[in-house]
């Protein structure tokens, strides 16, 4: 586990609730839930998590850190914004889940082979490197992600629509070459780089 | 409306519901002249459309029949249906009402004996109803109306049918001349009763009110049971008519929820408790009704109502808002959809029927009529700078009826305080 994690348990103790109010993105509305259940009912995926987001709201307020910063849940949502739509607290339900994936992910708490994760990683990589996602570097970095054998099976799998793609123009197979990336990539890093700063020292994750 | 003199000490009450018959009553019998204003054809607001009322389950008819002989052997009270008030203006001890007389098209002279009905073919939507019948154009709005007297509905004027009914009555009693009139009012106090409205479930999209004929609301379940309702009590749902025994109720439709009302409705829960008891009235122990809430709200003496529903093994309790709602088309059954608070349990449960427990809305907007502070949802401040304008029953607060003639009751002591300083300054 992370220093950053051992910090903050230290600094909130028993108090997840705070801590998520804190250093979650939208976490200060998870008080304002009122577990009527409409946002787990009305999830498309509702059947994969397995806690919905009703019961996250009620695990933080029970103080289970542990039980939802590991879990794979709030990684399933796909940002619909079903649950939104209907809550009638009018809850950020889907920025919350977000931020709670994103914060779990910087205490280092996050299932490591968590798909969603592992792709957010290779997107983030990805894009950062020259300011504009490079696709065909993208797409084979996710289906190899698992390995040699396991990437060929599913290029192979996918290829109907990969050659879809291709004839309609989305994809361009010469892109390892071709990729340009923006003028000025240094600049780019420096704004991100700055950015991170300032988010941390919000929230708190300064050393 | 030549026959009715107001003045500066007369008490203008607007609505003719249960509070504000109760209102007038009341400002009458302390001595008071009394104007009663209301918009339908007919006295009795939204209770007379009820099967039966909570926590007695007596008729509705038993409290409104007390009413009417008190508002009938006295002579301070001025009743004028079809009046739609329009305009408030002035201040407290000089208010000015203005209204419009919709035309009934039929005068005092009528015995209500129904031979301009028999006469007549053409249908309109039964509004008594809430549209789940059809009636003759030449009605009387039901059956207790008060006034007992039919109404033409503009809609056959000019037509060779309002013809027929003016020739089949033998009382002279239809005037196929009446127009609408513009009348206004001195008074020095006004009672504002106008009451509620359910608030419109289409709009609650994922419940498919609109879209599926075996989703309704709860007031028009309440005509569902109704003996002298649509389908004569029978509990009977509307796309095939088949007796709906599993009938699930969704509390909160509408109300408690930042997309649609921001207020708790305060009596649909009870409501749907009630209903649970036509239910077992009709279908014994083969009935079974659901009650999906995120909590029951059966405030303080109703406790007893409730715990006596919970012990109905024919009701089942489960704690969820309702996500949304599909419909088997084969069969016309509604199934909901939604997870449980307690054990997170997902479900797709099939039912007949599915009643939304609507919440309650003002029924008029009260600011375009007159200058007075109202609440979030538009309810009348009961204790706003209103002048002599006093908020009773449902146009002050979501309430059931015994709150409601509470509230009149507690409205008409403070009109009364006021006419009396009016009468006291002019000597
Ligand atoms: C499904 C359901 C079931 C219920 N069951 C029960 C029950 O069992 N027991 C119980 O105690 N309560 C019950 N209630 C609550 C009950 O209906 C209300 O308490 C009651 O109707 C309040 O009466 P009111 O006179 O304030 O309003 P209303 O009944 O709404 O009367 C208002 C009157 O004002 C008139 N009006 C409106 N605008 C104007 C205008 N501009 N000019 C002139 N007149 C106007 C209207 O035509 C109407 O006649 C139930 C409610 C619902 C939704
Ligand atoms: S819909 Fe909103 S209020 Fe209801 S359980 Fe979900 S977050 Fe809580
Ligand atoms: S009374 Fe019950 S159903 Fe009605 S709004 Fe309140 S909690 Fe919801």
């Amino acid at each position: 586990m992370s220093d950053l994690n051992t910090t903050m348990v230290n600094e909130y103790r028993s108090n997840f609730l705070k801590e998520v109010e804190a250093n979650v993105e939208e976490g200060r509305w998870v008080k304002m839930c009122m577990q009527c259940g409409v946002c787990s009912g009305s999830c498309p995926l509702g059947p994969a998590w397995e806690h919905p987001p009703q019961e996250i709201f009620m695990m933080i307020r029970a103080g289970k850190r542990d039980e939802v910063l590991k879990s794979e849940s709030m990684w399933m949502c796909t940002s619909c914004y079903n649950c939104i739509v209907r809550c009638p607290r009018e809850l950020p339900i889907t920025h919350i889940m977000h931020g709670l994936a994103n914060y779990a992910h910087r205490l280092g708490l996050a299932p490591k082979m968590n798909p969603t994760r592992r792709f957010a990683k290779i997107f983030w990589d990805n894009i950062v490197k020259s300011g504009r996602v490079n696709e065909i570097e993208l797409s084979l970095r996710l289906y190899f992600m698992d390995g040699f054998k396991n990437g060929v099976e599913k290029a192979w799998s996918m290829k109907d629509i990969g050659l879809g793609m291709l004839k309609a123009r989305r994809l361009n197979p010469l892109g390892f070459v071709t990729h340009k990336g923006c003028k000025d990539t240094k600049g780019i890093h420096r704004m991100l780089k700055k950015a991170r700063e300032i988010e941390d020292r919000r929230k708190g994750f300064a050393a | 409306m030549a026959d009715v003199v107001a003045t500066n000490e007369t008490i203008v009450v607007i609505g003719g519901g249960i509070s504000g018959m109760t209102a007038a009553v009341e400002a009458a019998e302390t001595g008071k002249d009394v104007i009663l204003l209301e918009r339908a054809p007919s006295l009795g607001g939204r209770v007379s459309q009820l099967y039966k009322y909570f926590p007695k389950l007596c008729h509705p008819t038993c409290g409104m029949e007390i009413n009417l002989r008190r508002l009938r052997g006295n002579r301070r009270i001025k009743v004028l249906t079809l009046a739609e008030v329009q305009k408030v203006t002035g201040e407290a001890g000089n208010y000015q009402v203005t209204a419009t007389l919709h035309p009934r098209f039929v005068n005092e002279n009528c015995t209500a004996c129904g031979a301009c009905a028999e006469a007549v073919t053409a249908e309109i939507d039964n509004p008594f109803d809430y549209g789940l019948s059809r009636m003759k154009a030449a009605y009387l709005p039901f059956t207790m109306a008060h006034p007992q007297r039919y109404v033409i509905d503009p809609s056959l004027i000019g037509t060779e049918e309002a013809q027929k009914a003016k020739d089949a009555c033998r009382y002279d009693a239809i005037d196929l001349d009446m127009k609408p009139e513009t009348v206004t009012f001195s008074a020095g106090a006004i009672i504002w009763a106008t009451g509620w409205r359910p608030y419109d479930a289409a709009k609650i999209q994922p419940y498919g009110y609109d879209r599926y004929a075996n989703v309704i609301t709860s007031v028009e379940f309440e005509r569902l049971a109704d003996t002298r309702g649509p389908t004569g009590g029978r509990i009977l749902r509307p796309s095939d008519g088949k007796e709906a025994k599993n009938v699930a109720f969704i509390q909160c439709a509408g109300s408690r929820d930042r997309n649609h009302l921001t207020h708790c409705s305060r009596i649909c829960c009870m409501a749907s408790l009630k209903q649970t008891t036509y239910m077992r009235e009709r279908f014994g122990d083969d009935a079974q009704s659901s009650i999906y809430y995120i909590d029951i709200r059966a405030i303080d003496r109703f406790e007893d109502f409730y715990q006596k529903v919970q012990a109905d093994s024919t009701v089942k309790f489960i704690k969820s808002k309702v996500a949304n709602i599909t419909e088997d088309e084969a069969t016309g059954d509604v199934i909901l959809h939604g997870v449980d608070t307690e054990g997170y349990h997902r479900y797709d449960n099939r039912h007949d029927l599915c009643v939304l427990a609507v919440g309650m809305e003002p029924s008029v907007d009260v600011r375009r009529i007159a200058d007075v502070a109202v609440d979030a949802s538009g309810f009348i401040e009961v204790n706003g700078p209103n002048g002599a304008i006093f908020g009773a029953g449902c146009a002050a607060n979501a309430l059931d009826v015994n709150r409601s003639v509470q509230s009149a009751t507690a409205s008409v002591l403070r009109a009364v305080q006021v006419v009396n300083r009016v009468a006291k300054a002019e000597g």
